[in-house]
């Protein structure tokens, strides 16, 4: 008997586009977009696009240049053209690329800048680096800034050796003829080191050795993010397909083949109890093919996770299910269906962390975000794919889960008791 | 003696303020096909849910096959035709009656003898792996009735199975029907049709305001709402002058020029009838004579005013 209603309902949908492309498509679409904007897609479009104007021309302006041509986050050039082609940039030029938005910041190095002290005393009349810039946008500056600190040390350690012997001698005495030697020496492995590109990093760890050690998941790099957003996206469709399939009791109670249904041995629990197991696979199978499409295309660690992965996708599934039949009984049709269904959806989707993640909100939103369904879906989510927890610790989200199945399920056969004596 | 395939007693059901049922009783007897008629509202969907099960009454019973039945009882022996289309519209034919002789308890054994007997029998073998959203109003009609029929129940309750279909499809529902007949089963059926009602029906029975209000073959109907009446109509060689008055229960068409007039008995009144049209200052251009009709008698028994 349950298997005709789940032969009904896998018929329908694989004759139904329009419910295939919302139930894979569209997830897939929404996924891969918030993947490649925050995921591991990253590259060099993702870089801050510099200018420097170097008026200066001496050696450790040059060394500025290219120590920030070395940084990571950003992507410089010094003439009109990106490719490096075109007229040197000078302050006008420098100017023009910042107003005409090509980019957001231009670094204007004086003349007289990489012969004024600027290591360990500044002189009121030493000439200013000027960094020109476009102020709508907030970060690149500010980036900008900082990294023209850090080069400012690192472009040339040989000569931050020169000022600071030139201030020990002004202060403290001339050095004696054997020290001046050693030191010379020194100032030269400096240099050479700056010029070798194997040693070119040892240069620029001047300071204490700082080193990022991803501990959520040594080896996957940016993933963790994808993670979260097939989660994200995966439990938000989830409920949209959810309440679109579960809708089809709608359309049969106006056909009156929900009539022949109930009139059949399934009578209302079995049909609906049939309705909920359809829309559990239906959701297993998305979730499936979303989390998929994200190993292969976004490098997600599901192979390694499969056991955590089908845990919450089978609860998840079945609570979202649940979810849209109560959504479906409590409508009188199609439209009214749609209309609630998108409200209430986007707002639990908004609040519960499926497009902007939960640890980013404040406290409160949080707390409030613990009343949706969304919240405690993706927790669970996030457990296993961050997290590397074991399927043990998933007993807090499981529980609610389960718990929020059976209320929405007790709901849908309260609500559609109305439908029985029709 | 014989069981009656159905019998309803004094069924009652009100919802809210509005009664729909007020004591209905009537039967079916075995092999017939009972019309069930009656204006919107009166009272004949609602009954043919209360035997289907889909209903709680208020009061009364149903009785099938000897059998009284509750609301949860089930009903192996009863086959209910909606009125609606109800058959999936991307599933083809056969998919549809495969599920839904499935839902309604056929073997899996017997199920694809079922299923090709109800294509022959409903004319969809040539177009069985067709999704239905493809057919006709004619076509989804047979399969809607079809899908109901692969149980093989002994009482079949059709709620308008021949609304919105052309007079082919209409005939060709109507053989189907009549070989159901052929082969035991019992029929009832609701209709606005009066002539259909009038030219298939064993037996008819009137519903209006929840009651039954006659019951009986089409002459018994007849002769209990009508007496020996017949109507005559008379053809006018102007139309009938606004001034004039008209005895109870004549009638005038909309053109003006056609008079009915009932008449009880017809060597003695038709002379009367002819000198109150001249004393009315109309000339009589025609007159002939008919006998009175299902719709004579339904008019006659449920009044002309409109119910919605």
């Amino acid at each position: 008997m349950i298997g005709t209603l789940l032969r009904i309902g896998f018929i329908n949908l694989s004759r139904d586009r329009v419910a295939q492309a919302l139930v894979f498509l569209l997830p897939i679409m929404f996924f891969s977009i918030f993947a490649s904007i925050f995921g591991n897609q990253r590259d060099s479009t993702s870089k801050i696009k510099i200018g420097v104007a170097d008026l200066d021309q001496t050696d450790y302006s040059r060394k500025f240049t290219a120590a920030l041509a070395e940084e990571g986050g950003l992507k410089v050039r010094t003439t009109e053209n990106e490719d490096g082609t075109g007229a040197v940039l000078d302050r006008a030029k420098a100017e023009g690329l910042v107003k005409n938005g090509t980019v957001p910041v231009a670094v204007v190095l004086p003349k007289g800048f990489g012969s004024s002290n600027r290591f360990f005393s500044r002189d009121a009349s030493a000439p200013k680096i000027e960094l020109l810039a476009d102020v709508s946008d907030p970060i690149a500056p500010q980036m900008v800034q900082g990294l023209l600190q850090k080069v400012s040390f690192t472009a040339a350690p040989d000569m931050l050796a020169t000022e600071g012997m030139g201030m020990l001698e002004k202060y403290g005495g001339p050095l004696t003829a054997a020290q001046r030697s050693s030191m010379q020496e020194w100032q030269k492995l400096l240099a050479d080191q700056v010029q070798n590109p194997d040693v070119k990093a040892a240069a620029s760890n001047l300071g204490p050795a700082i080193e990022i050690v991803n501990v959520m998941q040594p080896g996957y790099g940016n993933v963790s993010i994808v993670s979260f957003y097939a989660a994200g996206i995966g439990v938000m469709f989830l409920l949209f397909s959810c309440s679109g399939a579960a809708g089809t009791l709608l359309d049969e109670l106006e056909t009156g083949t929900l009539g022949r249904l109930i009139g059949s041995r399934l009578g209302m629990s079995g049909v609906l109890f049939g309705k909920w197991m359809f829309l559990t696979l239906m959701g297993i199978l998305q979730l499936t093919v979303m989390f998929t499409w994200g190993a292969l295309v976004f490098h997600l660690p599901l192979a390694s996770h499969l056991p955590g992965f089908f845990v919450m996708t089978l609860f998840t599934a079945s609570a979202a299910a649940a979810f849209g039949l109560l959504l479906a009984t409590l409508c009188g049709t199609r439209a009214q269906l749609s209309g609630i269904s998108t409200i209430v959806i986007l707002a639990m989707s908004a609040i519960g962390g499926s497009m902007f993640p939960r640890f980013l909100m404040t406290d409160t939103m949080q707390k409030m975000g613990l009343v949706t369904f969304n919240a405690w879906a993706l927790d669970g989510y996030i457990k296993v794919f961050w997290r590397e927890a074991p399927i043990i610790d998933l007993w807090p989200q499981l529980l609610v889960l389960t718990g929020l199945c059976a209320v929405f399920l007790t709901g849908a056969r309260f609500f559609a008791r109305r439908w029985e004596t029709l | 003696m014989t069981t009656l395939p159905l019998r309803v007693d004094g069924a009652a059901k009100s919802f809210g303020k509005v009664q729909a049922l007020a004591g209905a009783s009537f039967e079916v007897r075995p092999g017939e096909l009972l019309g069930l008629l009656g204006p919107n509202g009166a009272g004949k969907t609602t009954v043919i849910k209360a035997i289907a099960g889909r209903l709680q009454l208020d009061a009364g019973t149903v009785e099938v096959f000897g059998r009284v039945l509750t609301l949860r009882d089930p009903r192996p022996d009863i086959g209910l035709v909606p009125q609606e289309l109800a058959v999936y519209p991307l599933l083809t034919a056969r998919e549809n009656l495969e599920i839904f002789g499935s839902l309604y308890g056929v073997s899996k054994a017997d199920l694809g003898k079922r299923v090709a007997w109800a294509l022959q029998w409903s004319d969809l073998n040539d177009r069985a792996n067709e999704p239905t959203k493809r057919f006709s109003g004619g076509m989804r009609r047979r399969l809607n009735i079809a899908c109901s029929l692969l149980h093989q129940p002994k009482l079949v309750l059709l709620d308008e199975p021949t609304v919105g279909v052309d007079p082919q499809s209409r005939e060709r529902i109507y053989e189907m029907l009549a070989s159901l007949r052929q082969s035991g089963v019992s029929i009832v059926l609701t209709t606005h049709h009066l002539e259909e009602a009038e030219q298939r029906c064993d037996r008819i029975v009137i519903i209006d305001h929840g009651t039954i209000v006659a019951a009986g073959t089409l002459s018994e109907l007849l002769h209990s709402a009508l007496g020996n009446a017949r109507s005559v109509d008379v053809r006018l060689q102007s139309p009938w002058p606004a001034s004039a008055s008209r005895p109870d229960g004549w009638r005038v068409s909309d053109d003006g020029r056609v008079l009915t007039v009932p008449v009880a008995n017809l060597g003695k009144d038709l002379a009367a009838v002819l000198a109150r049209i001249d004393g009315a200052g109309a000339e009589v251009g025609d007159v002939s004579m008919r006998g009175s009709t299902l719709h004579d008698a339904f008019i006659a028994l449920t009044g002309r005013e409109l119910r919605e």
